[in-house]
């Protein structure tokens, strides 16, 4: 949306009305408009909450130290205001669950968690709190995911912290409201998350194929600059 | 709480009565008469006699790592202490048996996350000499290179939580700054900042790019100053010198039966580091002094690993002054890949290939245990092959594990504060305690 | 290492003072390896550590292995080490499993372990290290002052490290074993 850009002289004019109170209805409202920025209080709360996270120490593994090194001064994290890490759940928001999280250790990490007060996120970072990592033994939860909701994941092992400001800031978009889709946009593959809907609870080989089948990928509506020019046309259905 | 907690872990107070009486190494202030004449239990006690049993951990922002400890207190002396460990339990050990060698070296890696370098060097070291694999001059001068940087990288982490715990709170940037660089100079090298997997059984994974020595001069001249930094904000501050000075004392006889090494036992006195005695790679190529301290406080600690970063300086200059020109992996192609150009030409080359990735060399049985100095201490690797491509039993003899023995013995009769620093000074990395 | 004569010298003089304690003595990949009893191993331990020549006054690790199929079943290694002459010597005391060979496929409530006798007398440092190979092979060391488990959760059932103990974990989902666990997305 453009805004049509008065010429200056117009502006000083109209600034000069409103102090003196020469403004009046329709023109009051414009002017009002184009300048001020209304929104909602809970978009506002958002904004807030989401440009000053305080993450809890809650270092386990190998990606603490690395979480560590988010915290210095190379690869500041208190440029997106989250430098602020408390050691008490009463007073963090943001869970970094950063480590292989271990049978012995679940519990305690389930009553820190339990411990945190609303609104309250959790960052799964590194393989190992996202999935289990490389250790797929009897010692290891596979995933946080398994006791407590997260909701972002970091993979890497450890993942670089850029990485994981990466997932920072998806996370602050997410807490905003607006949560990045990432490839799903991109694709306009959105609706692909449950694609295996089955009929009576029940997976059948034929309901998969069926899904499957449904499942159109748009053709990208953007020449892509990996394709040289007039071969984007011959990307069918069958990508 | 804690009435749950005496009656779960057995009644520590009394066993704290009896081992303040029978322990030869007294505790600093002598709470037996006291201990002894009051009971313990009960609402008749009044509250400045009061025990107090309190859990630090295993979420605590002050261990490093998930470490649980169990400490009786008397107002703000410390009379018992009992670790708990097994939160960072990852059953590496138990991993690696199903999985090839190769395949292990990433697992083994992850152990004590701040060597990882150090743990490739064990396992490889270990089965290396199980097969007798001889690795080229220049194999080992870069693994002596790249250790003794991770050395200096431990060493930094340490300094920065440590100070950090302690109160030195900007200690943790200015730590991190230099670690950063060294990190680079990793991810130069073997692509990755941390858990390179570079040591391969052979010797190292590639050789290292062009620039790579330069970057290393760059940061050998850059580190001297750096560390003279460190030094002028600790070496004579009056709090750090008041918090670590005569905190933390063990005996040498009793920290060499508990089996401390490394640089706590260093600090106390006694000049034992596996790089001199027998030492092993090529160390013995390169002239290095060990810092050894006097007391054993803390201070004494932190001033030893200090002067180990100054002296791994000098050991990469020397590695870099002497580096050997040549092949930088063995050429035993039953253990070792062949290199990729040989692929498309030779059949040999592509058979030991697809044998090697697919299955993996097997070991002769046989199992052997073998020590390297790492920054907490005596690191060893016991490997017991059975003969298949699969090891049967890997063991990682950790000094954390063994070192947090001793922390009962440095913290009983002193106050909570120094605990909190006494484990610190320890460096304790509790992936290395658990495994 | 103690050179093939020296380790010969060692075996006689631990003989002298027990008899059949010492069983084999080996030396392989420049280790030297006393093989003994596990009845006598806090004889030799003891006279390893106190005969003067000797003095393996420090003792590195304490580890145990399975080495099933084979038996005796459990070996636990004692790596010493004579800081003076800095020569190791490791000490293997071969422990039988009693449950092999139960007819009554674990009907009895009392789990039958092996067992060795505690050397942190001798070697405090073997305290955590015992510790250690009792959470994970099921090796009771009679005499330690405080043997439980140090890196499972208390109340676990099992011997992880055992080589007959299931590696656990979850099956890795890929699209080809998708369908046998239905619904695995909820």
């Amino acid at each position: 949306m453009e805004v049509e850009r008065e010429s200056l002289r117009a502006r000083q004019l109209r600034a000069r009305d409103l102090l003196r109170g020469d403004l009046e209805g329709r023109d009051l409202e414009e002017y009002v408009e184009e300048r001020l920025l209304t929104t909602t209080l809970e978009n506002v709360l958002n904004w807030g909450r989401s440009n000053a996270i305080f993450p809890m120490t809650f270092g386990l593994a190998c990606c603490a130290i690395e979480q560590i090194s988010l915290v210095t001064s190379r690869y500041d994290i208190a440029r997106f205001g989250a430098e602020a890490f408390r050691a008490t759940p009463r007073q963090a928001d943001l869970l970094i669950l950063s480590g292989r999280v271990s049978i012995k250790m679940a519990p305690v990490v389930r009553r820190v968690y339990d411990q945190m007060l609303e609104p309250r996120w959790v960052m799964a970072m590194g393989a190992c709190s996202s999935s289990g990592g490389m250790f797929a033994n009897y010692a290891v939860v596979q995933g946080a995911d398994k006791f407590m909701p997260v909701d972002i994941h970091v993979p890497g092992c450890p993942p670089r912290p850029e990485a994981v400001l990466h997932g920072l800031n998806k996370l602050q978009k997410l807490i905003r409201g607006q949560p990045d889709l990432g490839w799903r946009q991109r694709y306009n593959a959105v609706g692909t998350e449950e694609w295996a809907r089955f009929e009576e609870g029940k997976p059948t080989k034929e309901a998969l194929e069926r899904a499957a089948a449904a499942i159109r990928v748009a053709k990208p509506t953007a020449p892509s600059p990996h394709m040289p020019a007039g071969e984007a046309e011959d990307m069918g259905d069958d990508v | 709480m804690a009435d749950e907690i005496l009656r779960d872990e057995g009644d520590i107070t009394e066993r704290g009565v009896e081992r303040v009486t029978e322990d030869p190494s007294a505790p600093l202030v002598d709470l037996t008469a006291e201990i002894a004449e009051r009971e313990l239990e009960g609402p008749g006690l009044e509250p400045e006699q009061e025990v107090l049993t309190i859990n630090v951990g295993p979420h605590h922002p002050a261990t490093h790592g998930v470490l649980r400890l169990i400490v009786t207190l008397q107002g703000e002396r410390v009379i018992e202490l009992k670790p708990v460990m097994g939160y960072l339990h990852t059953g590496i050990e138990k991993s690696c048996e199903d999985k090839s060698y190769w395949k292990v070296i990433p697992f083994v890696e992850r152990m004590d996350y701040l060597s990882y370098f150090f743990q490739m060097e064990a396992f490889c070291g270990c089965v290396e000499r199980l097969v007798e694999l001889e690795i080229p001059p220049r194999a080992q001068y870069l693994r002596v290179l790249h250790m003794e940087l991770d050395r200096i990288m431990s060493h930094l982490v340490w300094l920065g939580t440590t100070a950090l715990d302690i109160g030195a709170i900007s200690m943790l940037w200015y730590c991190f700054r230099e670690r950063d660089t060294i990190l680079d100079l990793f991810e130069m090298s073997a692509g990755q900042r941390m858990h390179t997997r570079y040591f391969q059984v052979g010797g190292v994974f590639e050789d290292i790019p062009a620039g790579f020595e330069r970057k290393v001069r760059d940061f050998l001249a850059l580190m001297p100053s750096r560390i003279d930094q460190y030094e002028a904000l600790l070496d004579r501050n009056e709090i750090f010198l008041h918090r670590t000075r005569a905190v933390g004392i063990v005996p040498r006889e009793r920290l060499l039966e508990l089996g401390v090494t490394g640089p706590l036992l260093r600090a106390a006195g006694e000049p034992w580091d596996l790089r001199k005695s027998p030492g092993y790679l090529s160390y013995g190529d390169f002239d290095f002094k060990i810092p050894v301290g006097t007391v054993g406080d803390g201070y004494d600690r932190y001033r030893v690993r200090l002067q180990e970063m100054r002296e791994s300086l000098r050991i990469i200059e020397q590695v870099l002054d002497g580096l050997p020109e040549g092949p930088w992996i063995a050429d035993d192609r039953k253990y070792v890949l062949p290199p990729r150009d040989e692929l498309s030409t030779s059949m040999e080359a592509l058979i030991h290939h697809f044998k090697l990735v697919t299955e993996g060399y097997r070991v002769p049985p046989g199992e052997l245990y073998y020590p390297i100095e790492s920054p907490r201490g005596e690191l060893g690797c016991f490997v017991l092959a059975d003969g298949s491509s699969k090891p049967a039993r890997v063991h990682f003899r950790d000094p954390s594990f063994v070192n947090l023995q001793s922390l009962r013995d440095m913290s009983v009769g002193g106050l909570i504060a120094d605990l909190i620093q006494n484990l610190g000074m320890l460096d304790p990395i509790i992936g290395g305690v658990d495994r | 290492m103690p050179d093939p004569p020296g380790l010969e010298l060692i075996a006689q003089g631990i003989e002298e003072g027990r008899q059949g304690t010492v069983i084999e003595t080996s030396m392989e990949h420049g280790r030297a390896t006393l093989i003994v009893n596990p009845d006598g191993i806090l004889h030799a331990l003891t006279w390893l550590r106190d005969t003067p020549e000797q003095g393996y006054r420090f003792l590195s690790s304490l580890h145990a292995a399975d080495y099933l199929p084979a038996t005796p079943r459990f070996a636990v290694h004692y790596e010493l080490l004579s800081r003076e002459r800095i020569e190791r010597v490791n000490v293997k005391a071969l422990l039988v499993d009693p449950a092999a060979g139960d007819e009554t496929n674990g009907a009895d409530p009392v789990e039958k372990l092996p067992e060795l006798d505690s050397c942190v007398a001798l070697y405090p440092t073997a305290d955590f290290q015992e510790r250690e190979a009792y959470d994970f092979f099921g090796i009771v060391f009679r005499g330690h002052p405080d043997l439980r488990r140090i890196a499972m959760p208390e109340d676990y059932v099992g011997w992880p490290q055992r080589r007959d103990f299931p590696i656990g974990g979850e099956p890795v989902l890929f699209t080809h074993n998708e369908i046998e666990a239905p619904r695995w997305f909820e």
